[in-house]
């Protein structure tokens, strides 16, 4: 179960700069560190993050080891449409987490 | 002459029992007692401060998702404790307690893990796992500024003292007990941090060390181990009544949970 949080505005007015934030529980192994018995504990990471506007990207970002757990994203787009703002986020074996959330554009 | 004796030995006898309190033995004064939130750096304030950007709502939200849900064989928690029920607003800042069916004394977590096997027909979730996690998170997030507020009587009073002398007595490889980092040299630096006064309103708190949310046992096995002294078990009877004595210490402060912390 990976518990997503995502922040963004309801409605915006046409051409607003809106912020979207955007935070996903995830532990980012490095890959680097050791258990207990000295054991390489195995890399597991979120590699890809994108955020579609109806669809179309509007911001995509790579992470890497360094990245802490719990990744936590701000980034700003421009409102034009009504429509489905989707989150999401691709771990190193393929799956994807998402969530999504509806934005309305007034004139 | 023999009295004479028996008196002069009972006066000493009282002399050492209570009336003068050792000096190395000292409680934090109540006055100056205040909230590790105030050592820490102005960026993880702002991290604490907002509720979005404080990682620790991750267990809040999943909590709040297991508190309504339940499991298939048994009721949820919000069957007994949503509308109309018993409301968990202020509970967190009144624990530990003295669970009445076992005269033990029990943390919020020992209380969650009692309501599911005393009212819900469902086995004990283990300590540290996510779901306890995300669960005293919930419920310790209802009771946020809240005043801590424990009333010790007759039941709790032999475990304050044995948190107490847990707090007071020097431990590990270090010789060092809480009270030496904690009542004399808080607000001072210890390597890289700034020593806070050790208390427990935060808590269950995301660590920024841990990269994760940890309950105040863990935290303990922490400094424990920091001290090069054997960490005592999660929720062990020593651990318990420490948790209760620092409840006591840090009267008045407000609860924080989930709070950020270095």
């Amino acid at each position: 179960m990976n518990t997503i949080r995502i922040a963004a505005p309801r409605t915006a007015k046409r051409g607003e700069i809106i912020e979207l934030r955007a935070l996903i529980r995830h532990p980012m192994e490095s890959g680097f560190r050791r258990g207990a018995s000295g054991e390489v504990i195995a890399r597991d990471i979120i590699v890809a993050f994108e955020c579609l506007y109806d669809g179309e990207p509007v911001f995509r970002a790579k992470f890497f080891p360094a990245v802490a757990a719990n990744p936590f994203l701000t980034f700003h787009t421009v409102a034009t449409e009504s429509g489905r703002l989707e989150f999401r986020w691709t771990d190193q074996h393929g799956a994807v987490f998402s969530d999504a959330a509806d934005l309305t554009v007034e004139t | 002459m023999k009295r004479g004796c028996l008196a002069v030995a009972l006066l000493l006898l009282s002399a050492c029992g209570d009336a003068a309190p050792d000096p190395d033995r000292a409680d934090l004064d109540p006055n100056a007692v205040v909230s590790g939130y105030a050592f820490l750096t102005p960026e993880t304030q702002a991290q604490q401060d907002d509720d979005f950007l404080n990682p620790g709502f991750l267990w809040v939200d999943r909590g709040a998702k297991l508190f309504r849900s339940g499991e298939a064989v048994s009721a949820s928690c919000a069957s007994c404790h949503g509308a109309g029920g018993r409301p968990l607003e202020g509970v967190a800042a009144r624990y530990p307690r003295i669970d009445e069916a076992t005269g033990k004394l029990t943390n919020l977590e020992g209380r969650i893990n009692v309501c599911r096997t005393r009212h819900q027909a469902a086995k004990p979730l283990a300590h540290e796992g996510e779901d306890l996690l995300a669960l005293s998170a919930y419920v310790a997030s209802l009771s946020r500024g809240m005043p801590v507020s424990v009333q010790l009587d007759d039941r709790l009073r032999p475990y304050y003292e044995q948190g107490r002398d847990y707090f007071f007595t020097r431990r590990g490889q270090l010789n060092l007990a809480c009270h030496h980092c904690h009542d004399r040299n808080w607000g001072r630096s210890l390597r890289g941090d700034t020593i806070s006064q050790g208390h427990a309103n935060g808590f269950p708190t995301y660590r920024l060390e841990w990269q994760t949310l940890g309950s105040l046992h863990r935290r303990f096995r922490d400094c424990d181990t920091g001290v090069r002294a054997e960490p005592m078990s999660l929720a062990s009877e020593e651990y318990l009544a420490l948790e209760l004595y620092l409840a006591v210490r840090g009267a008045g402060l407000a609860v924080e949970a989930p709070a950020v912390r270095p």
